[in-house]
């Protein structure tokens, strides 16, 4: 069953009053509990592609549903309430806020939520317990490694539960081993906790722990491959 | 962790510069702390210890000018008049000018009638009324300056010269006077007799006079019929309440409602520049972080309450150290004003709140713009920018 269907999306940005179109009628389909990688150069539209898949920014043409929502029909409020409910982000460079510990930076989604300060705590413990960080977590950003402070950004993404997790070069910024900790993480998410991923990457290593590997290149899907 | 943690982590994100931030917000709350009061205190409310039948007499057109001491028996004939007496600023210093307080030349008998609320040991004032070089001080004053009853008060005249050019003065001290009215501490009084012998210009001029009148409610009738009778002399007078020339004497340094109120104006114009500017430096620096708390699912609101309560947080946080410091200094302050302006620097629960009020106002002021900009920021633009 599809969690994410992108019917004919299209994106147009405008760059010194010159229309720049990024994304050229974008067909997609991701069902639940899957692994995509999205590669292809510089310039191709993947990141444009997840932001969109993510809420983040709006199609120019075309449908997205996403977690049977489409995008579209959700006003800015309702949009921002599906993103912490749907979607947990991984950003390459972590984008943790400086000023607060690891434990803070998890909790930070939960205070969107009802859940009382003690068990946000705790859900952000047990978080940090998954991702092997619980040792961690009165840690600030600055005092801890990439590869910890990847990891962190991991908790903070899976503390809510979201369904879908979507990854922006999760590993650009990490050595080779981190960045395989970090890609198996992120694959025990998918298989053990049945995490729909979405991850976009320019490492061909990196794409390998994906079930599936999507090409874009100017705009378009060109190419298909299993994993 | 809360919405307030969050908010009061992000303000300390530069210790340095929040830390500055707050004490220019403090200093400038210090300042309207005690500023305020005293403007207050010029405006309304009778000054301390200010008595409802005792009138106070001036020259007409400065508060400064001498009237001569045969007025008196003038006074004594109007209709209401129980008692007159008089005093004179002498000014000078003792030892050295910081030591400041005042010192009156008076009669020293009347001057005890007429101010109960003055107490005086009677032997020692026999010995001040019979000793032409005496003086005696307030209580405060002794214990300030460990003056003992036989020392030599020795004060070097600024206004008023002995006869002979010297400006060394110099008083036997006979006794101490207690007073629970603030206005008439940290006094030193002589003798009229001396004073007027021995000077070197202006004999047979006083100050001030003080009247005690029998009926409170005829004080305007009373004081008109004072000025009535010497409209027409060298020396035409001007009457008030006790209070009234309390506060003329304090307003010969300016209009004090007219000073604080400019002095606020540019403090907080300058606080207002300085703390927008810091607000908007943080905005700047963290826009990559307020787009991370969207794409969270904070919404643009959420994210603007955000920003405007660390502005907010700051103004107020400030505002409030610097009332309750100007609390804690009202009482020194007091203690250098009680001769003209008695109990100015009291803070009142009024005047705190509106500090506090005005302190979480200057926060909105000062956070809405960066606030508004947070709120319109859009996610993938911020998140570019990092």
């Amino acid at each position: 069953m599809a969690i994410i269907e992108l019917t004919d999306v299209h994106k147009t940005f405008m760059k010194a009053r010159e229309a720049v179109e990024v994304l050229m009628g974008i067909d997609l389909g991701v069902d639940e509990g899957d692994f995509v990688a999205l590669m292809g150069p510089s310039g191709s539209g993947k990141t444009t592609l997840l932001n969109i898949i993510g809420g983040l920014d709006g199609a120019t043409a075309g449908k997205v549903v996403v977690a049977d929502r489409n995008l579209d029909e959700l006003s800015n409020r309702d949009l921002a309430r599906w993103r912490a409910a749907t979607i947990g982000f991984v950003f390459q460079f972590y984008n943790l806020l400086p000023v607060l510990n690891a434990q803070r930076n998890v909790e930070l989604p939960l205070l969107l939520t009802k859940l009382s300060g003690k068990q946000r705590r705790r859900n952000a413990q047990t978080a940090l317990s998954v991702v092997g960080l619980d040792d961690r977590a009165g840690h600030k950003p600055g005092e801890l490694s990439g590869g910890q402070q990847q990891r962190v950004a991991i908790a903070r993404a899976i503390v809510a539960d979201p369904p879908i997790l979507v990854c922006d070069e999760p590993t650009g910024d990490l050595d080779r081993e981190n960045a395989e900790a970090i890609l198996d993480l992120l694959q025990i998410l998918n298989r053990d906790h049945g995490k729909t991923v979405i991850m976009v990457t320019h490492d061909p290593k990196a794409a390998d722990h994906a079930k599936r590997v999507l090409h874009l290149d100017k705009g378009k899907l060109v190419r298909e491959m299993a994993a | 962790m809360s919405n307030f943690r969050l908010v009061w982590a992000n303000l300390h994100r530069h210790p340095i510069r929040t830390y500055l931030t707050l004490l220019s917000v403090l200093v400038a709350f210090l300042l309207f702390g005690l500023l305020r009061t005293l403007a207050i205190w010029f405006a309304a409310g009778p000054a301390e210890g200010a008595s409802a039948d005792r009138l106070v007499v001036t020259g007409k057109y400065a508060i400064i000018d001498l009237l001569p001491i045969s007025q008196r028996n003038a006074m004594l004939t109007v209709d209401g008049v129980e008692a007159v007496t008089h005093s004179t600023w002498f000014g000078g210093n003792y030892q050295d000018p910081s030591n400041f307080f005042a010192k009156f030349p008076v009669e020293p008998r009347a001057f005890f009638d007429m101010y109960p609320e003055s107490v005086i040991d009677p032997v020692e004032l026999d010995a001040f009324e019979q000793t032409r070089t005496g003086a005696v001080a307030s209580a405060d004053l002794m214990q300030r300056f460990g003056w003992q009853i036989g020392d030599k008060i020795p004060i070097e005249a600024d206004i008023w010269p002995m006869r002979d050019g010297n400006r060394n003065w110099v008083f036997d001290l006979v006794g101490s006077y207690t007073s629970d009215v603030g206005s008439q501490g940290s006094t030193l009084l002589f003798h009229y007799d001396f004073f007027d012998e021995a000077r070197g210009y202006a004999p047979g001029t006083i100050g001030w006079w003080t009247v005690r009148i029998a009926d409170a409610d005829r004080a305007p009738e009373v004081g008109n019929a004072i000025d009535a009778l010497f409209e027409n002399s060298q020396n035409p007078t001007k009457t008030g309440t006790e209070d009234e020339f309390g506060r003329a004497f304090a307003a010969q340094i300016g209009d004090i409602g007219l000073m604080a109120t400019g002095i606020l104006s540019a403090v907080f114009f300058t606080v207002l520049l300085l703390t927008g500017n810091t607000m908007a430096q943080a905005l700047r620096e963290r826009i990559p972080e307020l787009a991370v708390l969207k794409t969270l699912g904070f919404g643009n609101n959420r994210v603007a309450w955000y920003v405007l309560g660390e502005s907010v947080l700051m103004c107020t946080l400030g505002g409030l150290l610097g009332i309750g410091l100007a609390a804690l200094l009202a009482p020194v302050a007091n203690s250098f004003a009680q001769q003209f302006a008695p109990g100015a620097f009291g803070m009142s629960l009024p005047v705190a709140a509106a500090g506090v009020g005005v302190a979480a106002l200057l926060g909105v002021v000062v956070g809405a713009v960066p606030a508004w900009s947070a709120r319109r920021l859009t996610i993938a633009d911020a998140l570019r920018r990092r």
